[in-house]
């Protein structure tokens, strides 16, 4: 219970990416105040030590540098844990039809386990699925929102 | 749940339309049509005529050619089932038409009859009797004698013995909880049903020409897949076995075949229109192009397709044959489009725009001439057809903010030409509606 409370924590100041200051102070209150201290190999070090997204311009399923930067850190990673097992998630902003961004976040999705596939990661470990624009990570329609919402999420499985 | 409705129909006479409308007029000016009270001779009939009356009244306003004088004014206060109206007095409060009806309890069930007058005509131009089982079609039959008075005087055919198949919506925006759903096309609480639990999401139901089944998209154990769910027993069975995402599922006009997109892992996961023969299992691919295609919707003679692809850089609406062949683009202007819907008229293609920071609904010709818009908001989808073409619903959905408020989503109606728009209401939010044929 307490390690899931320090993950959404990090979960919160990890989505907004000009306050990285906020990931340390979440994650160094967790384990000092709560105890919920980070294990090595899991989402929640994947996502304070690495980053477990990446982010999509509008109506695009190309990786950005950014995102390539992202996915080169998370292929290392995941080279360190052999054992452990992702679904990558790809996402859609609300400006788009239900079915369009179905098929987009499947794309966004399948960018991701392509480039970590290629990056040398074994595909039996991989899943991906869309989730178009029905699992939005920020409410609001509004760019801010948006832009948080057109994703790729890596999540450990296992 | 959907019983076969015994039906005992006296039909009289001359068959042409009292009321010719066509949609190229533009607004209409409602009929005014009087509806006598439904007569009964015991609490049982009694209420059953109330319940009727109120159903064929709501039925012919919303439809937005009818309206009902209002029962203050009328002079005249008997059953006019057997005995002649006094005309006169109709005319008098200028009722066009003029309905009466009276239901009774035989050994064979419930019967109602009713009588329809054409008042400036002083002559009775309709005659039904029609006996049900149980009062559980009680709704069904206000329903079909609607479709019976609109037909009748508008010369088109009647949309008000159908259904709603949609998604219902609840809980925060990042957690929404959908489950499939079915109502009456009044969406009358009586008649509201849920399909499914909840537990795994649901997306873009649709009915099948035959009405017994719906075709939908279901993440079941995280797998999103096309179903199709039986309505008379209730089983849901996965459309294929495709090794990634199928999604976007429409039937054939024969109820034979799912049309639907799929998502092929060998395929860098873009999304091709395939078509899968429900009786031989087999799927044959329709496209095959970098870009995204989705949203197949067929002509209602089979022959055509209607798809939303990306292939030329934006999102833009085709056509094509039934096997692939000769796709050409159709849409021509500006914005991004999506969700074609053929309508089951045959001549128009209803479709979604987005556009200068606006959804629109709106009607094109099949070749993508004469669009027209019919709604405009900030977030509008999922255009349906009733199924006599005159009509679409489809959702709305308000913005939604930081906090998790907004973001309410509701099903709309609205006459083709623009006019009397009015919420379908359903008990939680709603998404995705799909209007059955005629029951």
């Amino acid at each position: 219970m307490l390690i899931v409370a320090g993950f959404f924590l990090a979960s919160c100041a990890a989505t907004k990416t000009d306050q990285g200051g906020d990931v340390d102070a979440a994650s160094a209150s967790a384990s000092s105040s709560s105890g919920g201290e980070i294990t090595a190999g899991t989402q929640e070090d994947l996502i304070v030590n690495v980053g477990d997204r990446v982010f999509f311009e509008f109506d695009s399923s190309e990786l950005t540098v950014d995102a390539q930067a992202t996915l080169d850190a998370q292929a290392a990673w995941l080279m360190q844990y052999p054992d452990t097992n992702i679904t990558v998630e790809g996402h859609a902003d609300e400006r788009g039809t239900r079915e369009y961004n179905l098929a987009l976040g499947d794309k966004r999705a399948f960018s991701v386990y392509s480039y970590l596939a290629q990056a040398g990661i074994d595909t039996n470990r991989m899943e991906y699925v869309s989730w178009g624009k029905e699992r939005p990570e920020v409410i609001g329609s509004d760019e801010t929102a948006y832009s948080q919402n057109r994703r790729g999420v890596t999540l450990v499985s296992n | 749940m959907i019983k076969k409705i015994l039906i005992i129909l006296f039909f009289s006479l001359n068959a042409n339309a009292a009321l010719e409308v066509t949609i190229a007029q533009g607004k209409v000016e409602p009929t005014p049509i009087a509806i006598t009270q439904i007569f009964g001779a015991d609490s049982d009939t009694a209420r059953y005529g109330n319940t009727l009356r109120q159903i064929i009244s709501n039925n012919l306003t919303n439809s937005g050619l009818f309206y009902t004088v209002n029962e203050d004014l009328y002079i005249q206060s008997d059953n006019l089932v057997e005995k002649v109206p006094r005309f006169e007095d109709w005319k008098l409060i200028k009722a066009q038409f003029l309905l009466s009806a009276d239901v009774s309890k035989t050994d064979k069930g419930i019967r109602l009859r009713m009588r329809l007058y054409d008042v400036f005509n002083a002559k009775e131009i309709e005659k039904l009797q029609l006996t049900i089982p149980d009062e559980n079609l009680i709704r069904r039959v206000g329903h079909t004698v609607s479709d019976i008075v609109y037909e009748r005087i508008t010369g088109e055919t009647g949309y008000f013995d159908t259904r709603i198949v949609y998604v219902s919506e609840i809980g925060p925006l990042d957690q929404r909880v959908k489950r499939l759903a079915i109502m009456d096309q009044d969406g009358h609480i009586d008649s509201h049903q849920f399909l499914t639990d909840g537990k795994n999401m649901v997306l873009t139901p649709r009915f099948a020409p035959n009405k017994q089944l719906i075709t939908y998209m279901e993440y079941k154990n995280n797998l999103p897949r096309v179903y199709i769910y039986n309505l008379k027993t209730g089983e849901r069975e996965i459309v294929g076995d495709f090794p990634g995402m199928t999604f976007a599922p429409r039937f054939s006009p024969d109820s034979q075949s799912v049309v639907m997109s799929f998502s092929d892992p060998s395929n860098a996961a873009n999304s091709e229109i395939y078509l899968m023969d429900l009786n031989t299992r087999s799927r044959s691919r329709l496209t095959n192009d970098s870009g995204i295609d989705t949203s197949p919707s067929f002509s209602p003679n089979g022959e055509k397709i209607v798809f939303n692809s990306d292939r030329g850089g934006s999102p833009q609406l085709f056509i094509m044959d039934k096997n692939g062949d000769n796709i050409k683009r159709i849409s021509k202007g500006r914005g991004v489009y999506g969700n074609p819907v053929w309508s089951p008229r045959g001549d128009l293609i209803a479709f979604t725009k987005l556009t200068q920071g606006n959804f629109h609904i709106g009607v094109m010709d099949t070749n993508g001439n004469n669009e027209r818009v019919i709604v405009r908001d900030f977030a509008l989808e999922s255009p349906a057809w009733s199924p006599n073409g005159r009509y679409l619903i489809f959702h709305r959905q308000k913005r939604s903010n930081l906090d998790g408020t907004g973001g309410e989503v509701t099903i709309h109606f609205i006459d083709i030409t623009g006019y009397n728009e009015r919420i379908i209401p359903t008990p939680r939010d709603g998404s995705d509606p799909a209007w059955s044929p005629l029951l």
